[in-house]
């Protein structure tokens, strides 16, 4: 029981302040390390404050005090249990070439769902409208998809001037941010289980298996891969990514198989999403050049067996990338 | 241990309407700016623009949330802090989990579904927030009480037994402490005849908690009684401050 409150404050009162001096420093540089002086320093502090907490719950009138104690003992008590890494210093090429491709590879599954789910919108698509053309109408979400195919090549093969000439950039930026938004969307969904983004996947597979069929069947295969290919081969492939991240949310949701809480699920694959988004945003903005700037001009002005070649170029890479990067580490690690 | 304040949707509402204020005047503000670009290039100053918003939008909440702790400016002047949910310490990628989840929170439009999730939810969690393992705390101001207005010149006869006083500390809840302070600090907005039923039911309620010899209790009134309590309670309160 504390007799005489004052004194009690009075005496305790630099000992929660040289522990929140602690915190402070430690919350301001994760980098920092404490010696074993401080760090035992740190946790009698600690303690300290801990026992104090508790001889204070029961007084009534120091609501303030209490509130204040509860603060300090909450932040040291995140840092003395805290058992998770700490962030490190951004290692940017570390981190592309070698976390990002790795994550990906460990949640394979993941992505071949995606995959699949794609996959399935795709041939629906195109199925629905090789039976019924007049659907593009009611798939076809801009208004330049709606037209004949053979048409707007035609017309886009003998304009000489530069229809996207002065907003390039602007185009770019659009495509940018809105696929961006869209892929961090179908990552979101995942929180529905995962239904939210396999109904966003199976979406986009839908009117790409449309809009593919369409210029196929009007015999314009040439140009739709040629107009694709060079931003599509690694746009869609994003989007497949970010599904896939909303996948490996829902599993840690539904935690099939899992022994481990719901929470320590949710804490498992934490990092492994923010990777996925980020590298999803990466391979967006190279895909939003890439449009604006390259999958707009054709023929005359650039052959289609160029921009073809680009595109599978650049496929072949990112297979490569995502299956190979980083798999030597991996082996160190298992040997070491 | 220890326990915190939970935040609630209108909190947080108000505190995400003063995020998305900010974000809305520093992005007119720079894209005021970069219109001066246009002079050079439009499709340029465009470009930037479109960027310089999708990067704020999404970016202001990890920016903030990471560099101070848990706040935004809204929820700074809000005093709310984003939490792990089990007191550990916040991560980098918590916090940019429960800022990408807004994208299903905020929808159909003013953040419905989260407001609702939360509303649901045992610890006031939206989507973002259950996925990434976080809460939303909120630290209160506590005021000083004006303790001079009430208790200063009079004498308490309670003094003189402060082993009773310290007993009397340990026994009252905060809560209960607050009621007895209340009930003097609004006393002249009462009706006389529910100041005298209010003052007794608070005296008898403390006279039960501890009892203090007869002598300090002798001929004082019950309202008297109760600013004896709340001296014992808050005087080395504010003897410190």
């Amino acid at each position: 029981m504390i007799i005489n409150l004052r004194k009690f404050i009075n005496e305790e009162r630099p000992h929660w302040s040289e522990l929140e001096t602690f915190l402070n420093k430690l919350e301001r540089e994760p980098q920092y390390k404490l010696d074993l002086k401080q760090l035992e320093r740190f946790h009698y502090l600690y303690q300290r404050a801990s026992s104090d907490l508790s001889k204070l719950m029961t007084f009534s009138a120091e609501p303030h005090t209490r509130r204040y104690l509860e603060s300090v003992v909450g932040r040291a008590y995140g840092e003395i249990h805290e058992s998770r890494e700490k962030p490190h210093r951004v290692a940017a090429f570390y981190w592309f070439f070698n976390t990002f491709p790795q994550t990906f590879r460990r949640h394979i599954r993941a992505f071949g769902i995606s995959f699949t789910a794609m996959l399935i919108g795709f041939l629906l698509g195109g199925f629905i409208i090789s039976v019924d053309p007049d659907s593009k109408y009611i798939l076809m979400p801009f208004p330049h998809l709606q037209g004949d195919p053979s048409e707007r090549v035609a017309h886009e093969e003998s304009s000489d001037k530069d229809r996207i000439a002065g907003f390039k950039s602007a185009f770019s930026s659009q495509l940018m941010t809105h696929n961006t938004r869209v892929s961090i969307f179908t990552l979101a969904l995942g929180v529905t289980w995962g239904i939210g983004t396999a109904m966003m996947l199976f979406y986009n597979g839908v009117l790409l298996g449309a809009v593919a069929l369409d210029y196929i069947l009007a015999g314009e295969t040439q140009f739709l891969l040629g107009w694709l290919l060079p931003h599509g081969s690694i746009e869609i492939p994003a989007i497949l990514l970010a599904g896939q991240a909303g996948l490996i949310l829902a599993g840690a949701l539904i935690g099939w198989g899992q022994k481990i809480s719901l929470k320590m699920r949710l804490r498992k694959i934490s990092s492994d999403l923010v990777t996925m988004i980020i590298g999803v945003a990466l391979m967006l903005v190279w895909a939003g050049i890439i449009e604006a700037f390259f999958s707009q001009y054709h023929e005359p002005l650039l052959p289609y067996e160029i921009k073809i070649g680009f595109g599978v170029l650049e496929l072949i890479l990112l297979a490569l990338f995502l299956g190979k990067s980083g798999t030597r580490k991996v082996e160190k690690q298992r040997a070491g | 241990m220890f326990s915190l304040q939970l935040a609630g949707p209108i909190t947080r509402f108000l505190a995400w309407s003063v995020d998305f204020a900010t974000i809305m005047v520093v992005t007119s503000v720079l894209n005021t700016c970069f219109a001066i670009l246009g002079i050079i290039s439009v499709d340029l100053a465009y470009a930037i623009g479109i960027v310089t918003f999708f990067v704020i939008s999404i970016g202001y909440g990890i920016f903030f949330e990471w560099y101070w702790q848990g706040q935004t400016l809204g929820k700074k002047l809000l005093r709310l802090r984003v939490m792990d949910e089990q007191a550990l310490q916040l991560q980098f990628s918590q916090i940019v989990i429960r800022n990408l989840l807004r994208a299903v929170d905020s929808l159909p439009g003013l953040y419905l579904v989260g407001g609702l999730i939360c509303l649901i939810s045992k610890r006031a969690q939206r989507l973002g927030d259950f996925a990434a393992n976080t809460i939303v705390v909120w630290n209160p101001r506590i005021l000083e009480p004006d303790l001079d207005q009430i208790l200063e010149g009079k004498y308490n006869s309670f003094r003189d037994y402060p082993h009773i006083e310290a007993r009397l500390r340990q026994r009252v809840s905060p809560p209960e402490a607050q009621i007895a302070l209340q009930a003097l600090l609004r006393r002249d907005e009462l009706e006389p005849n529910a100041r005298v039923e209010l003052f007794h039911d608070v005296a008898s309620y403390f006279k039960n908690v501890v009892e203090f010899p007869q002598e300090a209790t002798d001929g004082i009134s019950d309202e008297q009684y109760v600013r004896n309590v709340v001296d014992a309670l808050y005087r080395s309160k504010t003897n410190l401050t």
